[in-house]
């Protein structure tokens, strides 16, 4: 049975509650009748036998690309940047796929006799990965066989001697990459693909940037221009790292890409529930379901927290290809939307909204109250094509705790930033303005992030800019069960339950709204007609 | 003109115990009252002012004077001022400590005065013997010395002397007492006041000598380190000397309290003050003409200088605030008992008419000694009962506000017995003495340690209220009634413009507006407690102390690490640093031993930090010292920032930001700071010492804690030429002590019991900083483990590391 399409479901009174996600809980809330609620197509079939698929698209390259065992050669430079912690989500079950590529490619390397391979973690600004976290994506073979000698590092964007500045854009935007990356004879990227932001000429121009080249399209204003960012044909920030990546190639970098997707097994068996439609539980399901929310009730939440961490995700690659960057990202972007996209017809005064324990920012960390604006404003608002799901105005309703809690080692500016720079602005183009320089340039988030595992000092305006299409389209924000004093430092209103918000929805919307519930995760794009 | 005021017009008196409550209202009125009368005060010189400026500062600058300011605009200075001088001296030396200047001063004066007087009812025995036994003679002895001076050149000399002296030396008995010499008394006690002044001045000398004896400096050694901890022995010497002058005191204020009431006295007071009028009169009874005043309770002003004036917090007005707030619930006394108050302006009026009838009688007339009480209790009697009844009136009225702006409502009285209370309050403070040293023992810090000086706090206020109760309680119930017959003649034989300008009658005073109108609002107006309802809006304490510190005026900002900026400590990173390169199955055993451990090294701690971080530092003999410093940093990412607290952190940058000096002065090893360096300007830590790649085990230096901490600052702000008064410090524990009292903004960071207790006392400001909540808090501070088990490079330290540990262990168990 061939996997079914997405499915936009019309509530009706025989309409079983549907799931939301809570942070480290979930909850069954009955939306009311008319409303839409949106799934993700089921997963596509992966490729049967990935490493010879994987073999099969190194040596069969797409684009203006020779085969790459043709590319290697001994006494070359070769460097190999990987896609870091934040893909995929949640982290998949070993073997990592970049392992699996990454093993392919050594191989292929080891039988050219190049022997100046060294491999680079591609964190633009995020936080340096753990060796167990290494170890996970690239298996110890690779990690023994790499780390010990120095040949693994992790991109330091704030080491000036390890940085070279490649030149403008026509649009002045500066250019400064990893400098191994750029001086290499070769330089292959191994990229997961999740979401149709992820990859193309952003993997180099972003993942291995420093913050001089990022701030030109990690602003609110790009982000106010990219509708959505997920869409390559009306996204500013795809259009200014494309502008980029030419000129990363121009400048003589010769990049060879490696995509895969994933299919959306996003959950292990024992939750094979949250990748159902409600209606379709079976007595597992409705047992697993039960069992599981029964059981995070009364786990505390540090502790539901480290249980939801330690889930790896089952998925599967459904597809690699290598070659030249942009026919690459074609191929890449297809698969994805293949397994993405729902048509939804018109837009929804309500959007709501269930916000996982995890976002790209935060694994084996905590979905603090920055990043619970990030993953609701950011990610799921612009998973969208053509027309944001909530019309101009409309309001969005999202359930999570969002706790005033912070990880202090992996986000220190984070705790500043909410501090000082949200208690006196919420306007990305203010908080921008005023504050972001002195985070970008502080001297002790640089020694943290360089040090240690901490995002950099500017990561969190970031994440506030990622909202700020959203912020500028929304009528309102609110967060149910949210706690109250981090809600209202965000700027929105907290809610104590799905039907206080949505009485509290119709004084901005008016009386008879139209409601959609975005079913996610799994991961689904939603084509808005 | 009037007979009082002409007799005086003109003249000149000399005063002791101007800067009193009493004193400093005769003066006023001397000046206001008798026209062109100028006053001549005796005024101990202070550590920095002379006696005139004291007398500016601590006379005619009081509210007292208000009333002539505004009555004389520009010309107060010239026509008020300028009749007032001031001569050196103190009633507690002989010859009262004057100078040939002063005592012709003395001798230019008509009429002297004596009032001062250790009026503490708690005074040490020798005090009170100085100052009001023997003080009344020396004053009349300096003042016949003054006459003979006088009369040499020509001059009349002073011509009169008024010793204020009290009521209670009649005693407290039931009966009516006379104003007659206690010669006359039938209730006075023949004592020998010579052998009394020997006594005394023996008994402190005693008390001295025993406060020095080896086991009592022991005592106050060991009071002081559980007061202070570990803070350091310069500070430990100084509290515990301290304790030693206080036990001293208290010592010689029981001797006095025993030795009054095995003579019928219920204290020292009117003890000395009744040998001080016998003194007197039997030495210069026939030398010197004089009249003894001796007052009832003096509490505030019925009219003059204006009602409700007072100065001070006096007897009555302790127990009666503390009433209000609800602290003393009850307070001995019978409600028929009456109890003998009388406005100040009263006593001023009757010194005054009894000066004037001594120049208005010839000389020839005058027939010794006589003595005039100036008290209410037969004229206009004010039982204790309508007294209560008032207060608590009034109080419901105007009820006084907690600090949630919460009326507190006073409590009703049942006039118990003096002994049920004193019972009552002695178990309340000794239940509260016991949790405090239950509490005191705890490794608590933060709020619950600030609700522990909190408990301190009420201690205090129990225990004073017990005072109260032990000093004032025979006062209310006297059933002693102080005639005024004498008195009550002056005021017949005054004209009715003296009446008018000098009212001494008691029976003047309407008690109910007198208390409802006068004394309450008076008194609570002083007391500073919170009168309207509500939260105030105005920035809080915490608010004003944190702008101070966080002012550009400010120069350098020193911070402890350990509780201040992280909550960790030397054994957890050492626990985690020894166990990060142990093989699994190792580290079980490696946690059993130190947490066998923990409690002989938390008393190690406790007893002395510098010998607890030496000795505990040996466990580092022989770990590599490039493997560590590697380690130190992991430990810095994985164990000491996510249990540090983000606002301390945010707090250094704050100050660094605004330009401030930041330092950090912390006995943990450099290579567990190292991570920290670009934090602060400085660092100053522990450093070990290095041999063949190896740490020895020894600390290369003394490690910056405790007065070598205090030291280290001082030096470092001396070289950087900044200044300690405009800097701050930032510590957790009692043992930061030197470090926090050498700078002008201590700061208490999650302060520990004893320093909190500290803190509240001193007024310091106190920060409560928190790990972030999200940050791992794992149950051990272990290392993670080491998967690269079979790298050469991880075995060896880890052995070496637990061999280390191994050793140390071993040791501990012999």
């Amino acid at each position: 049975m061939s996997p079914r399409p997405g499915f936009v479901l019309d509530v009706d009174r025989s309409t079983p509650p549907t799931l939301f996600w809570h942070g480290e809980r979930f909850s069954l809330e009955r939306l009311p009748e008319g409303s839409r609620v949106i799934y993700a197509p089921e997963s596509i079939d992966p490729v049967a036998d990935p490493s010879s698929a994987i073999r099969s698209a190194l040596r069969h390259p797409v684009g203006d690309s020779d085969p790459l065992p043709a590319l290697l050669r001994a006494g070359m430079k070769l460097t190999i940047a990987f896609d870091d912690i934040s893909l995929p989500l949640p982290p998949m079950e070993r073997p990592d796929i970049r392992q699996l590529v990454i093993e392919q490619v050594l191989d292929m390397a080891a039988d050219a006799g190049v022997d100046d391979v060294a491999l680079i973690v591609a964190l633009a600004l995020h936080r340096r990965m753990t060796e167990p976290e290494l170890r996970h994506a690239i298996g110890d073979r690779i990690y023994d066989a790499f780390a010990p000698n120095g040949l693994l590092t992790q991109h330091d964007a704030e080491d000036p001697d390890a940085l070279v500045h490649l030149g403008l854009t026509d649009q002045g935007e500066d250019v400064e990459i990893n400098r191994r990356a750029a001086e290499s004879d070769l330089l292959i990227y191994v990229n997961i693909n999740l979401v149709a932001m992820d990859g193309g000429h952003k993997s180099v121009a972003t993942g291995l940037a420093s913050y001089k080249s990022l701030r030109h399209h990690h602003n609110p204003q790009t982000m106010q221009k990219s509708r959505s960012f997920m869409d390559q044909q009306r996204s500013e920030l795809h259009s200014a790292n494309w502008r980029m990546g030419r000129l990363i190639a121009a400048a003589g970098v010769k990049v060879f890409q490696i995509e895969t997707t994933l299919n959306n097994d996003t959950f292990p068996p024992a939750f094979t529930f949250l990748q159902k439609r409600e209606w379709e539980w079976g007595a597992k399901d409705r047992l697993g379901y039960l069992a599981a929310s029964k059981a995070l009730d009364r786990t505390p939440p540090r502790y539901a927290r480290k249980i939801f961490h330690s889930v790896k995700a089952p998925h599967r690659m459904t597809s690699v290809q290598a070659g030249e960057v942009e026919a690459v990202h074609a191929i890449t972007t297809e698969h994805v939307w293949e397994q993405q996209g729902v048509v939804v017809e018109g837009q929804t005064d309500i959007l709501t909204m269930g916000l996982p324990y995890i976002s790209p920012y935060n694994v084996n960390s905590i979905l603090n109250p920055i990043l619970v604006a990030c993953l609701g404003l950011g990610y799921f608002f612009n998973l969208y094509r053509g027309r944001p799901l909530v019309r101009e105005g409309g309001v969005l309703i999202m359930t999570h705790p969002t706790p005033w809690e912070f990880n202090p080692v992996h986000h220190p500016s984070y705790i500043d930033f909410f501090e000082q720079v949200l208690s006196e602005t919420t306007d990305p183009i203010e908080v921008a303005d005023r504050f972001e320089e002195g985070f970008a340039t502080d001297p002790w988030y640089i020694h943290l992030y360089r040090t240690g595992h901490a995002y950099h000092g500017v990561h969190p305006f970031y994440m506030w800019y990622w909202c700020a299409h959203a912020l500028q389209h929304l009528g309102a924000v609110i967060i149910v069960g949210g706690e109250q004093a981090a809600v209202h430092r965000l700027g929105f209103r907290a809610a104590s339950t799905l039907a206080d918000a949505l009485e509290m929805a119709r004084d901005v919307v008016g009386t008879s709204p139209s409601l959609t519930h975005l079913h996610a995760p799994p991961i689904l794009m939603a084509d808005v007609q | 003109m009037t007979r009082v005021r002409d007799a005086l017009a003109g003249k000149r008196f000399f005063i002791t115990g101007s800067t009193g409550f009493l004193g400093t209202a005769l003066v006023e009125r001397l000046l206001r009252s008798i026209p062109d009368s100028e006053v001549v005060l005796l005024i101990r010189p202070g550590r920095r002012a002379t006696p005139m400026q004291r007398a500016t500062k601590e006379i005619v600058k009081n509210d007292c004077f208000d009333r002539l300011r505004q009555e004389y605009g520009e010309r107060f200075d010239a026509d008020v001022v300028s009749r007032v001088s001031a001569i050196a001296g103190d009633v507690g030396t002989d010859g009262l400590g004057l100078d040939g200047d002063g005592l012709k001063k003395l001798s230019d004066c008509d009429i002297v005065i004596h009032s001062a007087a250790s009026v503490s009812f708690d005074s040490p025995l020798d005090a009170a013997v100085e100052v009001n036994l023997l003080g009344p003679s020396r004053v009349a002895a300096a003042t016949v010395a003054a006459r003979q001076l006088a009369q040499q050149e020509g001059r009349r000399g002073p011509v009169h002397f008024i010793p204020v002296s009290t009521a209670y030396v009649a005693g407290t008995h039931q009966g009516e007492a006379k104003e007659e010499l206690l010669d006359a008394n039938p209730f006075s006690v023949e004592v020998d006041w010579r052998t009394e002044v020997g006594a005394a001045r023996r008994q402190r000398g005693d008390s001295e000598a025993e406060s020095r004896r080896p086991d009592r400096l022991a005592r106050f050694n060991k009071e002081a380190r559980g007061e202070l901890g570990g803070a350091g022995l310069h500070l430990l010497a100084e509290r515990a000397e301290r304790l030693r002058e206080d036990w001293v005191k208290k010592q010689m204020v029981e001797m006095g309290k025993a030795r009054a009431q095995s003579l019928g006295w219920p204290d020292a007071y009117p003890y000395t003050k009744a040998l001080g009028e016998r003194a007197l009169v039997s030495q210069f009874g026939d030398a010197l003409p004089m009249t003894i005043v001796r007052p009832s309770i003096i509490e505030s002003a019925l009219a003059e200088p204006r009602p409700g004036w007072i100065r001070g917090f006096r007897m009555a007005e302790p127990i009666i605030i503390s009433y209000a707030r609800g602290l003393l619930r009850e307070f001995p006394g019978v409600p028929e008992g009456i109890t003998d108050v009388i406005p100040v302006d009263l006593v001023v009026a009757a010194i005054i008419a009894v000066a004037g009838e001594s120049l208005i009688d010839p000389p020839e007339r005058y027939q010794g000694p006589t003595v005039y009480h100036v008290a209410s209790g037969v004229r206009n009697p004010f039982r204790y009962g309508h007294l209560v009844e008032l207060v608590t009136a009034w109080f419901t009225e105007h009820p006084l506000y907690d600090s949630d702006g919460q009326p507190i409502v006073v409590p009703a009285w049942s006039f118990p017995g003096r002994g049920r209370v004193q019972r009552q309050l002695t178990r309340a403070s000794r239940a509260m003495d016991l949790a405090e040293r239950v509490v005191g023992s705890l490794p608590i810090r933060g709020r619950q340690a600030e609700w522990m000086a909190a408990l301190e706090e009420q201690h205090l206020l129990a225990d004073r209220a017990l005072g109260y109760v032990e000093l004032y309680g025979a006062y209310t119930e006297t059933e002693a009634l102080y005639r005024v017959d004498r008195l009550l003649a002056l005021w017949d034989r005054m004209d009715d413009d003296d009446r008018q300008s000098f009212c001494l009658d008691p029976a003047a005073v309407d008690w109910e507006t007198y208390v409802r109108d006068i004394h309450l609002p008076s008194i609570v107006e002083h007391a500073r407690v919170r009168t309207t309802p509500g939260k105030s809006i105005k920035p809080n304490r915490a608010d004003r102390a944190r702008k101070a510190i966080l002012s550009t005026d400010r120069h350098l900002a020193a911070f402890d690490l350990e509780n201040t900026l992280i909550a960790s400590n030397v054994v957890d990173s050492y626990a985690w640093l020894a166990s990060r390169h142990l093989p699994a199955g190792e580290r079980a055993a490696f946690v059993a031993d130190l947490m066998r451990e923990a409690p002989s090294l938390l008393a190690l701690d406790r007893r002395d930090r510098g010998d607890f971080l030496r000795s505990f530092y040996r466990r580092y003999e022989g770990a590599p010292v490039d493997r560590l410093r590697d380690d130190g940093w992991e430990l810095f990412h994985h164990l000491l920032l996510a249990k540090s607290f983000p606002a301390g952190i945010a707090r250094v940058r704050e100050h660094r930001a605004l330009g401030h000096r930041t330092i950090l002065i912390t006995g943990a090893l450099d290579l567990v700071v190292e991570p920290l360096r670009p934090l602060f300007d400085d660092i100053v830590c522990a450093r070990l010492g290095e041999a063949d790649g190896k740490f020895t085990g020894r600390l290369d230096d003394l490690p910056p804690i405790g007065e070598a901490r205090a030291l280290v600052l001082a030096d470092y702000a001396e070289a950087e030429g900044l200044k300690l008064e405009e800097s701050m410090a930032y510590a957790d524990s009692a043992s930061d002590l030197p470090m926090l009292e050498a700078v002008g903004f201590p700061v208490a960071v999650n302060p520990e019991a004893k320093l909190a207790a500290i803190a509240r006392r001193r007024g310091w400001h106190v920060e409560h900083w928190h790990q972030a909540k999200g940050g791992a808090q794992p149950l051990l501070p272990l290392g993670p483990i080491d998967r690269r088990g079979s790298l050469q490079r991880g075995r060896t330290s880890a052995a070496a590391l637990a061999g280390a540990v191994r050793r140390t262990t071993g040791g501990g168990d012999r």
